[in-house]
């Protein structure tokens, strides 16, 4: 039997997301490098109490066209959002109005740490030392600091994830990636970092067309392919 | 007396870029340091790093133009250069806190006389972005913050201690103000620049711990 990743749809790709689920979702704050169709999918199903792990919290269809993180908001689904960038400048998006209204918790997460904390369940590690937050009580608090030569560090633990909802350029039916350009960002962090990672891609390629050398995530990474529609 | 200016964003930008020697590497933060880029002499090779995984890019395009796949931590679409790599987001920071940054450029609320920065949360606010802001605090050689020298309503950014939360201790090394260039040194902080028609006396007078006055202290350059 041949490996073969790709689904026929996107309902179909998120199908058994279920209540109460952890769900990693790529990007960074442009649509092209948001997973949105899957969104999308995501945002018409009954699951509920999701938390959502990204880097930004989110502009809206209104910006953009397509449905970004944002909808999990707009739909409730969304109970705890772990985050570093949850506003901006330009828009008051409906994360803030819900922190506000005490509808939604939040975990401020500085951004490295938190693609590190993302990385680490990737690469089977608890957690990882970093100096960011030392010193800082928003970040250091509850957490355990650990000296090593005489300097401060923060155990930050990996974050353990049901899903990983991400969008890449190209794939085959062995879920090997390629990205273009920044849309890699948390896209290629977050492969392989939950129980199960859907891909949604705007091209799927023969087996053998991606050059091995150029490949960003291996497909053993990935769990489901579905072209973007 | 000449005519009294506050220099706007992008010659902020400018003066900024003045610090940027041949084969640094550069993070530029989102808002007026991210304009940066765009000033830095073709014939000066600097390596510009944004949080988002792009390394060596160049100019911001035209509006309009541009590909949405190439942006910068602003999500502005900048120039591919010859050299510029690509990296995934834990990579990224890799090059954040290990080191690898000779400057990185951020934007401030409040800067401490000790070079406390504070730049993410407003408390009555309830909810604020930090972004890469911590790691790039902690992780770059030099810290530059560029800001208004005050708040809407004549408030102090330039303060004895930080009152909003921080974003890293002691790390900021040049603050650079619409009137004044300030560098942070363990003494204290010194006025270096002052914006045309300014006097250290008036900046002083809008900042809140005490100014040393550099020997050499001169105008701000506008080009």
């Amino acid at each position: 039997m041949a490996i073969n990743k790709i689904v026929a749809s996107v309902d179909e790709a998120v199908a058994d997301i279920h209540d109460g689920a952890v769900i990693l979702v790529g990007g960074f704050g442009n649509i092209v490098n948001a997973p949105s169709c899957l969104l999308t999918a995501l945002s018409k199903l009954p699951a509920k109490n999701l938390t959502v792990v990204s880097n930004s919290g989110g502009f809206g269809i209104e910006i953009w066209g397509e449905h970004d993180v944002e909808v999990l908001h707009r739909t409730g689904q969304c109970v705890k959002h772990v985050v570093s960038a949850p506003v901006n400048p330009l828009i008051v998006n409906t994360l803030e109005k819900r922190v506000r209204a005490g509808e939604v918790e939040i975990e401020i997460v500085p951004q490295g740490t938190l693609a590190e904390r993302i990385r680490c369940a990737r690469a089977g590690l608890g957690g990882v030392l970093t100096p960011t937050g030392v010193g800082i009580p928003e970040i250091e608090k509850g957490k355990q600091v650990i000296e090593v030569d005489g300097k401060k560090y923060l155990v930050e633990v990996a974050i353990k994830a049901d899903f990983a909802l991400i969008r890449a350029h190209k794939a085959d039916r062995w879920g090997n990636l390629v990205y273009r350009g920044t849309s890699r960002t948390f896209n290629a962090t977050m492969a392989g970092a939950a129980k199960v990672t859907i891909a949604e891609v705007d091209e799927i390629v023969e087996l053998g067309v991606l050059n091995p050398e150029h490949i960003i995530t291996p497909g053993v990474y990935v769990n489901r392919v579905v072209l973007r529609s | 007396m000449a005519e009294k200016i506050r220099i706007d964003d992008q010659t902020m930008a400018l003066r900024v870029a003045k610090e940027f020697k041949d084969g640094d590497v550069v993070n530029l933060g989102i808002g007026v340091p991210t304009l940066a880029s765009n000033f830095v002499p073709g014939d000066r090779e600097v390596i510009f790093h944004s949080e988002n995984g792009a390394l060596g890019y160049g100019s911001i395009c035209t509006a309009g133009e541009g590909d949405p796949n190439l942006v910068n931590a602003g999500g502005q679409p900048v120039e591919a250069r010859p050299g510029m790599s690509i990296l995934e987001h834990a990579e990224s920071f890799c090059i954040v806190r290990g080191g690898w940054l000779d400057y990185t450029v951020l934007g401030g609320l409040q800067v401490s006389e000790k070079g406390d920065l504070s730049n993410w949360l407003i408390p009555a606010k309830k909810v604020g972005t930090i972004g890469g802001a911590m790691d790039l605090a902690l992780g770059a050689k030099n810290v530059i913050v560029v800001m208004p020298h005050n708040t809407k309503d004549g408030g102090y950014k330039i303060v004895k201690k930080c009152t909003y939360p921080l974003t890293g201790r002691r790390c900021v090394n040049l603050v650079i103000t619409d009137i004044a260039v300030i560098e942070v040194t363990e003494k204290g902080m010194v006025l270096r620049e002052v914006a045309p028609g300014w006097t250290a006396e008036e900046v002083q007078a809008l900042s809140e711990p005490k100014l040393m006055i550099a020997p050499d202290l001169h105008e701000i350059e506008l080009a």
